[in-house]
């Protein structure tokens, strides 16, 4: 059990910046996802916090203790690797047990907690194979167990689930968060897979290009992203963006000749700005013809649980779901209605999000007060 | 599917493989031939065609115990002088592989050596450690004859050895810093976040995982020290076999018995004996060394 701080943590490979100054806390026993795309700088701060990395500037501090210049056998971390990084010359039992064989614990302490180990991971009956004889889920799991078995005050995970099949993966991530609840470790865990990130973390941090765009729960963040790319990272299909200007007067914003209907309040105090206005997919509605903004369907995906049309507004691409009844097909015209309550506002230029105190605009689970909502924001 | 040009006629195909054919013929199996020939032949004093002898060639050889000498120093120089070159090359490439500031330059400088032709090392280092002047001159004065290699036989021999170790210690490197670039990063990290520093790592990790080019260089440096052209080349060179046949290695010796002496079936024989040996060690090798390299 342990917090991290992070503060202005810089990191350049030559002359070339990677991450520009991170400032970050996590709490003692939580469970934060660092979800970005690749090279977005996510794997590199998780290998700093482990002492795999130097840190070019801004500290570390683990457990209250500033680690810069520490090894890593000294910072108290466990890593699973992506491609869990086993001793392919050594068996099950080997692998899992040579961080104690290395800090000297007498062997037959080293057995017997190594069978421990391998029982919480389900993996007593494997002990003599080596790595090369398991599965992809097996091979995770002794990644797994050679991490707990250390007892360390933090877990730090690096896309461990991107090597398996979809359904492992399903059942990995439920193990994983299992165990969380299990050792309540403080965990790190990096991923660019957005549905990993939403249903294991506590907390979230979205990364983007060496920057932290936003932290906070995943709901949160679904609600209320802090600028368009998270906006467009989270929630599959993306959210549709669209640059607009706003009309005080009619209190609308215009799209591809048609007027939507914004909350007034809302036209009054962006006072006929540019804007990027988005709506996620789900909250589009099909509506009567002649009513909101027709749309020529391009496809259409099933999804089972409904539909996704795909149609093009202004020249860009646009997503709505709707239910799996719903009569589209593939050149149909439909008419879509974006409710108000539903829009979201980012400056035209910065790309943040423009927050309003306004009822109505605000869902429950947010309660921040207006403002652009700060990158670095750290809620703990 | 593999495809397969065939040839219609029999006489095309041997006409392109006649080049290298003629070749082997010439300078492997007449030779050999001609060695197996001589080994167990005799020439006439006074001239007229060789005789068979039956094994008295090797009868000689194995009784004169000159002979026996040479085959214990081929020995020590087979098998400490690649046990260093491993040793040295094996922790040059670790150190190199950390990937430290100036690796680049040390990876270059460190192969450099193996580029040096054995007698131009060899004349070299004769000058640089010979016991009358220089390092040598200084340690000398500690205490005379403390290190003199034109005088006592294990001095010389140690020399010898150290050229050879100079010179071959930049081929292992090369071989073992490809190595261990195949040994995936990832190990490495993750024994240094299970607690194991630097040499534990590589004690632990990487050597094991470098086991089936270590085994390649146990054989071949062996057979390099056995019968190696640098072997010849620096003992030529830097000792002459000397002093009082203390650097007499088995190759040196059987050119000298052939082109200094003249004995051709006696040399022959010693040939055969040196090939024998060497099948020797490198089935011993493969017995019972290569059953516990892992290849995967």
């Amino acid at each position: 059990m342990a917090d991290i701080q992070i503060r202005a943590v810089r990191k350049s490979y030559g002359k070339t910046p990677t991450l520009h100054g991170i400032d970050l806390s996590f709490a003692s026993g939580e469970f934060v996802v660092i979800l970005g795309p690749s090279g977005c700088g996510k794997s590199t701060l998780l290998r700093m916090i482990a002492g795999l990395e130097d840190i070019t500037a801004g500290d570390i501090a683990i457990d209250g203790r500033v680690v810069n210049k520490m090894e890593p056998r000294e910072r108290g971390c466990a890593m699973v690797f992506q491609n869990y990084a086993l001793y392919p010359h050594m068996t099950v039992a080997g692998n899992i047990g040579y961080a104690l064989k290395v800090s000297g614990v007498p062997k037959a302490e080293r057995e017997r907690r190594i069978a421990e180990t391998a029982k919480i991971v389900g993996l007593q009956d494997y002990l003599e194979r080596r790595p090369a004889a398991l599965s992809g889920g097996q091979r995770q799991r002794v990644a797994m167990a050679r991490a707990i078995i250390r007892e360390p005050k933090v877990f730090l995970f690096d896309e461990p689930l991107s090597n398996l099949d979809a359904k492992l993966r399903v059942t990995m991530r439920a193990e994983i968060r299992k165990l969380h609840q299990r050792l309540s470790a403080t965990s790190v865990f990096v991923t660019h897979d957005q549905v990993e990130a939403m249903t294991l973390a506590d907390r979230l941090v979205v990364m983007n290009r060496g920057h932290v765009e936003q932290v906070g729960r995943p709901l949160d963040i679904y609600h209320r992203p802090a600028s368009t790319f998270v906006a467009s990272f989270i929630g599959a299909p993306a959210m549709n963006l669209f640059k607009t200007r706003t009309e005080v007067e009619t209190a609308t914003v215009r799209l591809d000749g048609a007027a939507i209907p914004i909350d007034p309040l809302v036209a009054h105090a962006l006072q006929g700005r540019d804007v990027i206005v988005g709506i996620r997919p789900e909250q589009c509605r099909l509506t009567r013809e002649g009513h909101g903004i027709p749309a020529r369907i391009d496809f259409v995906e099933e999804l089972g649980v409904g539909r996704v049309i795909h149609c093009e507004i202004a020249g860009e691409a646009f997503a709505a779901a709707v239910a799996e009844d719903a009569e589209v097909a593939a050149g149909d015209t439909v008419w879509l209605s974006l409710p108000p309550e539903q829009l979201h506002y980012f400056d035209a230029e910065s790309g943040r999000r423009i927050e309003f105190p306004l009822p109505g605009t605000d869902i429950p689970a947010a309660r921040s007060s207006a403002s652009i909502t700060h990158p670095t924001g750290v809620l703990s | 599917m593999e495809k397969r040009a065939v040839f219609k006629s029999w006489w095309l195909p041997v006409l392109f493989a006649l080049p290298q054919l003629v070749l082997i013929l010439l300078f492997f199996y007449w030779p050999v031939a001609a060695v197996v020939n001589w080994a167990f032949t005799l020439e006439p004093p006074f001239g007229g065609a060789a005789e068979f002898v039956g094994f008295a060639n090797f009868r000689e050889a194995l009784s004169d115990p000159f002979y026996w000498n040479s085959v214990v120093v081929s020995l020590i120089f087979a098998t400490v002088g690649p046990f260093f070159c491993i040793f040295i090359g094996l922790t040059l490439a670790l150190a190199v592989d950390r990937q430290l500031p100036g690796s680049g330059f040390f990876r270059f400088f460190y192969i450099l050596p193996f580029a040096i032709a054995g007698p131009a090392a060899g004349m070299a280092f004769r000058f640089i450690l010979s016991p009358e002047r220089g390092l040598a001159a200084s340690i000398n004065a500690l205490s005379p004859d403390l290190w003199n290699p034109a005088k006592y036989g294990s001095h010389a021999l140690a020399l010898v050895i150290i050229i050879f170790i100079w010179k071959w210690s930049g081929y292992t490197f090369i071989f073992l810093l490809a190595g261990l670039q195949s040994v995936p990063r990832a190990l490495g990290e993750a024994a240094a976040m299970d607690g194991a520093g630097p040499i534990r790592r590589a004690i632990d990790v990487q050597v094991p995982l470098l086991a089936p080019t270590l085994f390649f260089l146990l054989v071949t440096m062996m057979t390099e020290g056995f019968v190696g052209a640098d072997t010849f080349g620096i003992v030529h060179s830097v000792t002459g076999g000397g002093p009082n046949h203390g650097t007499e290695v088995m190759v040196y010796r059987i050119v000298d018995e052939a082109f200094q002496g003249l004995n051709y079936s006696g040399a022959s024989a010693q040939s055969i004996i040196l090939i024998g040996l060497i099948m020797l060690f490198t089935f011993i090798q493969f017995r019972f060394i290569e059953k516990r390299v892992h290849y995967k």
